[in-house]
Order: C-alpha cells, then structure tokens, then sequence
C-alpha cells in the first residue's frame, strides 16, 4: 500500500485506486461508506486501513443502497464523504444519488467500472457512459463527470471532484475502468488548494441559533416543483458553460482527430505517437469533463479535421453525443471495443484507413 | 390571554411543546401522528435536544415530521432512513438523531437499512408507526397487515398463503445484539400515552448514554384506509392488533460495554 501523505514534489509509484483516496483523503474527506466489488476493492481497503487513525469514519455497509443513503446523510451534515463502486453496485445507488441530486447534496461517487450488462464481466469497459453522463436514475438531473486516464489525474480529478461538488451542490462521478483503477505509474501528489473549499450554511447540524432547516426533495406545494427542476436545470447550465475540462493533444494541423476519454484516449496517445511518425497529421481532443461535454471544442474541431475518429470500449455511447455538436455526421468515424481495451495498433490501422480513403 | 377568576389558574399546567410548531394538522381526524409527534416533542424538550436534533423524516404520511417538529430534518428515500441516519451520526457523533418511519418504510422495503443500522448498534433511535397499511399511497397492503384484514391490494383479505404473515418487528429487532431497547407501546388511552411516553424517553435516554440503537413501535390508526370512525379505529388497536402485536418491553441494555 502507498503510504499516506506521500512528498508533494516526488514522484512516487502507485496504483490508480490508491491515488483516488490519496486525492480523497488531501482534499479532507474523511467518510468512506462501501460494499465490495470487483474491481475497485482497494480503494475501501486502503480507506479502512487509514481513516480511523485520521479520526474518520470507514464503514462497510449492507449494501450500496444502504452505501449511498449513508453518504446522503454526512453529506447533509456538511462533511465531505466518497464511496466507490463498480457498474451493477453503481445501479444500485441511483435512486440514492436522484434523492442526493434533487435535494442538493454534493458527494463524491468513484465508478470502477467493469463490463455489462449485468453481472457482466470484470474486465474494463466505458459501457457505463449512458449512465454516468445522463443522469442514471429518475426524475432529471446530471452528475458532474469526469474521466481520468492517468494515475496522475486519478489524484488530481478526485480533489477536483470534491470541490466541484460542493461548488454546484451536487453529486460528481469519477468514471474510471479497471486498466486505470489497476495500472502502477508514477504520480506526483501535488498539494489540495484548501482555496477551493466553501462554506455550508445549508448542513444540519441542530438549530442553535437558527431557525431550523430541511435538506429535502419532496416539493408538493403548489408548483414548487417546477421552480425546484428550472433551477436545477440553471445549475446545470452553469456548470456547462464553466466547468468544460479538456485536452488538445497534437491536434496542430491535424487532419484526423480522435475523440476518447479515459483508457481508450490512452492507448490512442501511442497511436497517434506512431500515426505522426508515418507522417499522418493525427491528434486528440480529450473530454475530461464528460458531463459538462466539450461540446464547443467538438464543433470546432469538426469543422478543421477531415476526420472526428471516437474511439470507445463500448459500441457506440459518447459518439451520439459527439455526433449532438457538430452537422457534419459524415466526417464522424467509430471504433468500438465492447469491454476491450483496443490495442494501439488497431487504432493505427483504422487512422491509416480513414486517412488513405479521405486522401 | 388573562387568567382566569379562580388564583389557582394564573400558572400554567400544560404548555405546547418548545419543539412542536405551532400549526394546523392536515392529517386525518382519528390518526396518530399528531399524538406521536407530540410525545417525540416533549421527550426532545425534556433533555434539551432541539438545539443538537437532527430528524429524518421517511417516505409515506411521516415524512411531513419536518412541518410540526422544530428541529433540523434530512429527508430520507424510501426505507433507508437508518442508512440516512447512520450518515448523519457517524459525521456528528455529538449530535441527537432520530428516524421517524412507517411500517412500509421499515417493515417492507428498509427491513435491510433497519436490521443492520440495529445490529451495527448505531447509536441511533427510531420511532416506528405501524398502523397496518400504507396511509398516504391509498390503503395498500403493508407487511403489518393483518390476517384477513381488507385493503385496497387484498380486496379479499390477507391470506397467509400467498401474502405472508404480520411481521413483529419490535420483537425481531429485539433479536439483534446491537439493539439497545426495543419497545411497543399504543396511544389509544390517557393511561397507554403516559407509559408511550416513558418508552420514548427510555429510547432517548440509551442514545444519550451511547447504549446502541432504540426502537419504539407505535400501535396506530388509519381510521380513513381502514374505513373505520376514528372511535372504532381505537378500539382495533386495543384490540386485534394489541393480540397479535402484545404492548411491552422487549429489550432492554443496561449496559453500553454489552456492546
């Protein structure tokens, strides 16, 4: 196990689960609820082997249904609180995280995810897209997404996580998959910005010296739930026009660029690598942020390339969504491996296809 | 208001509860809920709690706890006010923090939130309002329905055979090593209100002492999904109901290193 609080300038090798509660744990969460699933166990375990001597709270509960109450509860109280999962043990928190989304609750939820539908598989997939970026459970709302596809950002994403949470009072999702939960490099932990932290005024804590206060979804007076849905739906408009995180990877003069998250913008790095070296103009845009989507930077780009090349380990999920930013649907290629991590060369192969054939 | 002629009228004998707000009940003439509510009132008075309570109100008629009890309250999805709970104490192990359920809340869909926050010994208390039925829904079937009992999801009464039995949850709770107290009591007589009374504070009382998780299960009416006048409703549950859920104590710590 990575030792807690390792040198904020060293780099140091860890596991992509265990630089998520590293990130947790510097950020000041210190209220970890879990139920063990394949494969993020060591995220829990690395929880329940350092939050008690930090004066916090490891629990393992019955069930994620019970896990995602729990977080409802501390998360009301005004504290910081994570659980990670992975695909099915995620369904089973969604009406917890609709309750938390309707009522205003920020929390940090870590989706592992592994194949499906169903019990599926345990090996990596982006088959939980859908879910993660449209809502997940009922009645209307969005969770703030975000994509690591490095250790690095694995740390980095979960502190953001947390503040972006409490910013908009709503929950955040880290959808990662087995390869970057799994995968050793080396991360630097770079220091928590306790500049970003808020104030609570809305947490329960008993009513001295205050009128006393609900944190609530059940709006039944007149048409208070209208005005409760158009406000969430300006929250999330803020969110999108604030909060859209991407990167541009040598997409200078590109003519074919791929559009991936996580895992999958990972491998394509090397087959971009490769492609330039065969003298093929290819480059990258990387959502970061999968909900707030770069919707903008997708438009853009659509209109200089020659190819939008999304590249999934699904069949088909973000390309609908690729395909919402921009007209021009015949410049949008796909390359979908359902819970496969495609390989660099199958991803050349395909840039060398849709280059020759567009040349 | 001026006192009345008589001297001995001038101090008050009765006063509304601090943490009762003072509001018209919208809940239907003949049900229980204002009386429980009440009760809860004068227990978080009588230990100075108002200002260090957080609630959690469930799904279903309880969850307008938040309009007539004055203190913080979370409103919990359906079942899983003990989670909830569990939440809210685990982040504030100072505070005092109570659910407030129903027997569809707790009996049917958060049986696993309510016997696992009791056999983790959460330091929690909960009151349980079993009134045999799902009162705001329409009078559907509930676990605490009683044999041969009509409602709108067994038109032709509860049969064992394909719906089950009645499930006794204050006895089953009492089952569990983390439960600290668990008690039934009904509100139905001045007399049944007085000892109600004195098992809530007990309830409270092992919280405050950090004795485990407490339960208190209420006896209580629906007159309007029974069909019943609110009269006739009482006598029910003196009668049927109190015979097949007895009143008593079920369980009872003495001490918190039981644990």
């Amino acid at each position: 196990m990575t030792p807690l609080a390792p040198s904020p300038t060293k780099r140091i090798l860890t596991k992509g689960n265990e630089a998520i509660c590293l990130g947790a744990l510097a950020a000041g969460c210190r209220h970890y609820y879990g139920y063990p699933i394949t494969p993020q166990n060591d995220i829990p375990e690395y929880m329940a082997a350092h939050l008690p001597a930090l004066g916090g709270t490891f629990l393992q509960a019955e069930s994620e249904v019970a896990t995602i109450n729990m977080m409802l509860g501390t998360s009301a109280s005004g504290k910081r609180v994570m659980t990670s999962s992975s695909g099915p043990g995620i369904s089973l928190m969604q009406e917890g995280l609709s309750y938390m989304a309707g009522s205003e609750l920020p929390a940090v939820v870590v989706n592992i995810s592994r194949s499906g539908p169903g019990l599926g598989g345990i090996a990596p997939s982006q088959g939980d897209y859908f879910q993660a970026v449209k809502g997940g459970g009922h009645g209307g709302y969005r969770l703030i997404v975000l994509a690591p596809h490095s250790v690095q950002e694995m740390y980095a994403l979960t502190m953001l996580a947390f503040d972006l949470a409490d910013k908009y009072r709503t929950p955040a999702m880290i959808l990662g998959d087995a390869i970057v939960g799994q995968m050793k490099e080396p991360f630097v932990a770079s220091p928590y910005d306790p500049a970003s932290t808020v104030e609570k005024p809305w947490a329960l804590t008993g009513c001295e010296g205050r009128e006393r206060q609900n944190v609530k979804s059940l709006h039944l007076k007149d048409n208070a739930i209208e005005v409760h849905n158009w406000k969430l739906h300006e929250k999330h408009e803020r969110i999108r026009k604030s909060e859209v995180r991407a990167e541009s990877y040598m997409l200078d003069g590109a003519t074919i660029a791929i559009v991936a998250f996580g895992t999958a913008a990972r491998v394509s790095k090397t087959a971009i690598q490769w492609a330039r070296k065969e003298g093929i103009a290819a480059g990258m845009l990387r959502p970061i942020t999968l909900f707030p989507f770069p919707e903008r930077e997708v438009f853009e780009l659509s209109r200089t390339v020659d190819v939008l090349l999304v590249i999934e380990m699904n069949t088909g999920q973000m390309v609908e969504d690729v395909r919402q930013c921009t007209p021009l649907h015949d410049r949008i290629a796909f390359l979908g491996k359902p819970c496969v991590m495609p390989t660099p060369e199958e991803i050349l192969e395909q840039i060398r296809l849709l280059t020759r054939r567009k040349g | 208001m001026s006192a009345p002629g008589k001297a001995g009228f001038s101090k008050p004998v009765y006063t509304r509860p601090r943490s009762l707000v003072d509001v018209k009940s919208h809940f239907c003439p003949g049900c229980h809920h204002g009386t429980i509510h009440k009760i809860v009132a004068e227990c978080i008075d009588r230990y100075g709690l108002r200002e260090k309570t957080i609630g959690v109100a469930c799904v279903g008629c309880a969850v307008f706890l938040y309009d007539y009890i004055d203190v913080d309250v979370v409103e919990a999805p359906h079942g899983r006010a003990p989670a909830v709970a569990t939440g809210v104490k685990r982040a504030q192990p100072d505070k005092f923090v109570f659910t407030y359920q129903g027997d569809g809340d707790l009996a049917a869909i958060g049986t696993s939130e309510i016997i696992h926050a009791a056999n983790r010994g959460e330091n929690l208390s909960v009151i349980f309002v079993n009134n045999t039925t799902y009162g705001m829904t329409g009078g559907q079937m509930a676990p605490t329905t009683m044999l041969g009992q009509k409602t709108s999801t067994t038109p032709y009464g509860r049969d064992f055979r394909g719906d089950g039995y009645p499930i006794r949850m204050a006895e089953l709770l009492a089952g569990l090593e983390g439960t600290a107290y668990s008690a039934r009591v009904a509100v139905s007589t001045p007399a049944l209100i007085r000892k109600a009374k004195e098992s809530v504070r007990k309830a409270f009382e092992m919280q405050i002492a950090g004795m485990g998780l407490s339960i208190v299960e209420f006896l209580s009416t629906c007159p309007t999904n029974w069909g019943m006048k609110p009269l006739d409703a009482q006598k029910r549950v003196l009668g049927e109901m109190s015979e097949y859920f007895p009143l008593g104590i079920f369980k009872e710590r003495k001490q918190a290193d039981a644990i």
